[in-house]
């Protein structure tokens, strides 16, 4: 097994993901329940989209206690690549796995939209050259304005942190961002839903190259070894 | 009968079982007094406050039909070609919902249940428990939940409080669905001023299922255990389903209580833990959805079907509030808990499922040999009543009925009465049409909804059909779905306008490139205690059930919402239909907008001539008057056969039914997903009507516009001429942005498309965005 997909009480994007993962890019996937261990051979975790604990008291503030979070900390930790889409990007900040905060969007009504995006330069395997300098990915959530403070904000902007920007600011995010990456670079959190434009019936298959710039680097490398926790 | 035969239960520890029933206490219930005579009888007893309550609810409207069961059975409940595709597996009325077949071993249940009372009241929560009781009723039958609709009906959205219910609604339903994670997709909403006060919200769910995975709701087996599993009983919602068979008044506000509340999260877990249960091979014996009368109706419904009787007892009921009597936690209709029978001995499989989700599985009765449902409470019986009395033995009854005055008035309107539309006023007069809520774009609805998650959507709302790819459950199909009523044609001629809704929800299918399987029906009225509004009722009824029978396209399932009356007056007429529909291949999938320019558009079935009942009549005259157009089911079926086989054999790149706004607002809205598009267009002549206001905003049926690549365009006249069918090639798209029309030579329209499609686009939020 390669990737793992976390379920969380409430997730509803996991089925899609390990669709997504599995059947189209052909990378074998699995959903791991919140109260099992991330498996030894994971290379790979992808928190999914939803509503963890119904995102009751504040969106991702619960299933950051979950049993399967410490070992996702310390996975991170050894280099190991997670990407947190929609309610993960938010379970991934209430961690404190990526920086800032997502709160209610401006228009204070949920979103589902296709949304266009810009891509930046952010890293080696994340660049408009390799990705394409602008998709099309839906978008569908009530809580995506993103947030942070000045000087962390600077610090992100300075670092090439931002991978994504809307092109239309859907929820009043700041600086555009639609999404980012921690500073080591094996951290991804994004509130668009690549998994939800792979298929031939979907309007773009711009989901594909975002998670293949994800994933491609895992193909070739070697599991993480996790402590006994 | 009066006397009591059999001694009355004893003197009950919860005070409120000795309270004495009087008259008053029977009407306060919703019982006529020759109904209450009728609980006597069966009982031979006097009935506790408890038992009053068990009657008062199932023999409800809402649980018994008891004004409209008889004409329910006018509908074909199957197909009578036992070949086709879509065959009836579980049908109407037998379970939670109706299933069909959609081949390999497939099957689709589905069904469509009003929330309109409550969404009166408190829209917010109103809404959302619709959502979720549709939802519990669809995964009780052991289907996965695959997509979410809903029928709406509001008052003028220049009304502040019309405002707020629509806003409430939408975010209801946004809120409940987005959370459990199925694809909403849209569905239809009309705004009239006969609903202001009285707002319809009808939700439908569909799932999809292996045959053999259907699962009943019957209590079988003597001895199996029956466990109640979800949400802890709280007080809220108490007697909603005698609530919902009510009058709205004034004092309708105080009934604030029996409006539930929703938690889409813990339904989320209950449909995951169910599925997982039903899963295990032979585990579940039975299971129901605890909605409308909730403890009582799941209990004595499992125990009727299965011709047994059963035993729970309430202290065992898991709870959310203290000192909870037997009637409330029999009448409450607390959400997001259903009531499962097991297998007798494999207890602990059901626990460990229901331990990993977090939920309360808890054991509160058996199946018993007999007819009985017994209710104990604090160690004592509150109620002892024969299961199959509450289900099969409530009052029918047949309503006087009279024809209304304003429908024969309908009959003998004439056009005359309206003057000519003066050709410099095309465009204004197409602009208010854009701009009435009815017609204009809903995009400021259905973004709020998800419809992409299960990464199935195919065409998003706001074509003429929704469709969702079947992916989730590893098959290659496709589900379409479409919603239609409109009210103003079923208030002017009853029959007609059920047969016009039924006939456009094919149509609107066929025009998406999938032919209709089965459908499901809300029928929403008013108190069919009046002459008028049974009349109104009966007759949809019949023209509904004749179209059935025409098109071979079963009921599966349904609702009726009747007493949909307030201060002002009452709700026209409002049979919902929606249609399940399948699309076996990728390429048969069309969308009513065109993609480019150089796209011959051809108009089939003739230009239109009737301008009754139309939207042209409200915006310019404000007007709901004039005969109902004219529906002709021949003529329906070879549409929908021309268009099916011009989709199959790749000959049409867009199709678009004809419906509220007629030919003008149709041709406009295929054009507006591309702002740089134009067209120039020409008719040849007024038609018959010879009258320009008929012409452009006319809303003859059984009329279709289609697009097609200019190298096909003479094979797709021909197929029509040859199907019977008129067809005239009306012109080309063009990429001057500007929509251009003349009719015999002379120009009638030249506008800029943008405009247009600002005002089309714009109103909904312009208006909601000024309250």
């Amino acid at each position: 097994m390669k990737v793992a997909i976390l379920q969380f009480p409430g997730s509803n994007c996991d089925w899609d993901a390990e669709h997504a993962v599995q059947d189209v890019l052909g990378i074998p996937a699995t959903r791991v329940w919140h109260k099992s261990p991330l498996p030894a051979e994971t290379e790979a975790v992808i928190v999914p989209g939803g509503f963890s604990f119904g995102d009751y008291l504040r969106c991702g503030a619960i299933a950051r206690f979950s049993p399967i979070m410490k070992d996702l900390q310390s996975f991170a930790e050894k280099g190991g690549s997670v990407l947190g889409i929609c309610n993960g990007f938010q379970i991934l900040c209430e961690a404190g796995l990526l920086p800032g905060a997502l709160i209610r969007n401006d228009c204070l009504e949920f979103r589902c939209v296709n949304q266009k995006l810009k891509v930046e330069d952010s890293n080696e395997h994340f660049t408009p050259d390799t990705i394409g300098s602008e998709l099309t990915i839906p978008i569908a959530h009530g809580e995506g304005n993103y947030r942070l403070e000045q000087d962390a904000l600077d610090k992100l902007e300075s670092n090439n942190q931002v991978l994504l920007r809307y092109i239309g600011n859907p929820n009043g995010s700041i600086n555009d961002i639609a999404g980012i990456r921690n500073e080591v670079g094996n951290v991804y959190g994004m509130m668009p839903h690549p998994e939800r434009a792979v298929e031939k019936f979907h309007p773009s298959q711009d989901g594909l190259p975002i998670l293949e710039a994800f994933l491609g680097p895992i193909r070739s490398s070697s599991p993480i070894e996790l402590s006994q926790s | 009968m009066t006397e009591n035969t059999v001694p009355s239960l004893p003197l009950n520890p919860d005070p409120c079982l000795n309270v004495e029933i009087t008259p008053e206490l029977v009407a306060q219930h919703g019982l006529l007094p020759e109904e209450y005579d009728q609980v006597l009888e069966i009982l031979g007893r006097t009935p506790n406050l408890t038992e009053l309550g068990i009657f008062s609810v199932m023999w409800s409207e809402h649980c018994a039909y008891k004004n409209t069961r008889k004409l329910l059975r006018l509908f074909p409940t199957e197909k009578k070609d036992k070949k086709a595709i879509g065959q009836v597996l579980v049908k109407a009325g037998e379970e939670n919902a109706g299933v069909i077949d959609v081949g390999e071993g497939w099957g689709v249940a589905f069904k469509i249940e009003s929330h309109n009372h409550p969404s009166a009241i408190e829209p917010f929560e109103g809404a959302a428990t619709g959502v979720g009781g549709i939802v519990r009723d669809i995964f009780t039958m052991g289907a996965r939940p695959v997509l979410l609709t809903n029928s709406l009906r509001f008052g003028s959205l220049e009304s502040a409080n019309v405002k707020r219910l629509f806003r409430g609604v939408v975010s209801g339903i946004s809120n409940y669905g987005n959370c459990m994670g199925i694809p909403n997709m849209g569905g239809d909403v009309y705004f009239d001023d006969c609903y202001e006060g009285n707002p319809l919200v009808n939700a439908l769910c569909a799932g999809i299922l292996k045959h053999e995975d259907i699962h009943r709701g019957a209590a079988t087996g003597v001895g199996n255990p029956v466990f109640y599993v979800g949400a802890g009983t709280g007080r809220d919602g108490l007697g909603g389903a005698s609530f919902a068979s009510r009058e709205l008044t004034e004092e309708s506000a105080a009934d604030r209580p029996a409006v539930q509340k929703g938690d889409p999260f813990m339904e989320k877990l209950l449909l995951e833990a169910c599925l997982e249960m039903m899963s295990i091979p032979g585990l579940v014996v039975g299971i129901q959805d605890m909605g409308a009368a909730g403890l009582t109706c799941s209990t004595c419904e499992t125990a009727s079907r299965g011709g047994l009787g059963i035993e729970i007892d309430l202290d065992l009921v898991p709870q959310r509030e203290t000192g909870m009597n037997s009637y409330e936690i029999m009448l409450s209709e607390s959400q997001e808990r259903m009531l499962v029978i097991v297998k007798k001995g494999r207890e602990n499989e059901i626990r460990e499922v229901f331990e990993k989700w977090d939920l309360h599985a808890a054991h509160i009765g058996e199946v018993k040999d007999g007819d009985r449902m017994v209710v104990r409470h604090k160690g004592v019986v509150v109620a002892d009543l024969p299961a199959k009395s509450l289900t099969d033995e409530a009052p029918i009854y047949d309503q006087p009925a009279s024809e209304p005055v304003h429908i024969r008035a309908a009959r003998d309107w004439s056009i005359n009465s309206i003057p000519e539309l003066a050709v410099e006023l095309v465009e204004s007069s197409l602009m208010k049409l854009l701009a009435h809520p009815t017609i204009a774009s809903k995009r400021w609805v259905w973004q709020q909804y998800d419809h992409m998650v299960m990464s199935g959507c195919t065409v998003e709302p706001g074509s003429d059909a929704g469709v969702v790819h079947l992916s989730i459950a590893g098959i290659d199909k496709r589900l379409a779905i479409s919603n239609d009523c409109n009210n103003r044609f079923c208030y002017l001629d009853p029959y007609k306008g059920a047969q016009i809704a039924f006939a456009e929800c094919m149509r609107n299918l066929a025009c998406s490139g999938a032919r209709a399987l089965a459908v499901t029906d809300n029928l929403n009225f008013a108190n069919p205690n009046k002459p008028e509004a049974y009349h109104m009722l009966k007759e949809c009824v019949k023209g509904l059930a004749d179209s059935c029978s025409f098109f071979d396209v079963p009921v599966v399932g349904g609702n009726v919402s009747l007493y949909n009356e307030h201060g002002d007056g009452a709700i026209d007429p409002t049979p919902v239909i929606s249609m399940v529909g399948l699309i076996e291949k990728a390429d048969q999938v069309t969308r009513s907008f065109i993609k480019e320019a150089g796209q011959s558009i051809v108009l089939i079935g003739g230009l239109p001539h009737e301008l009754g009942g139309s939207y042209f009549l409200q915006t310019e005259y404000g007007k709901k008057e004039g005969t109902c157009p004219n529906v002709d089911l021949d003529e329906e079926t070879k549409i929908q056969d021309f268009l099916l086989e011009s989709i199959g054999s790749g000959n049409i790149n867009a199709a678009h039914d004809l419906s509220e706004g007629g030919l003008l607002v149709a041709i406009a809205e295929m054009l507006f997903e591309n702002p740089e598009l134009g067209a120039e267009l020409a008719l040849d002549s007024l038609g018959d009507s010879n009258r320009l206001d008929a012409l452009l905003f006319g809303e003859s049926q059984g009329r279709v516009l289609v697009a097609v690549e200019k190298d096909h365009l003479n094979t797709v006249l021909d197929s029509a001429q040859k199907s019977g069918l008129s067809a005239m090639s009306l012109g080309v798209t063009s990429d001057s942005g500007r929509l251009k029309l003349s009719v015999a030579g002379n120009e009638i329209l030249d506008s800029e498309v943008n405009k247009l499609h600002k005002v089309w686009s714009e109103s909904i939020p312009e208006k909601m965005n000024h309250s």
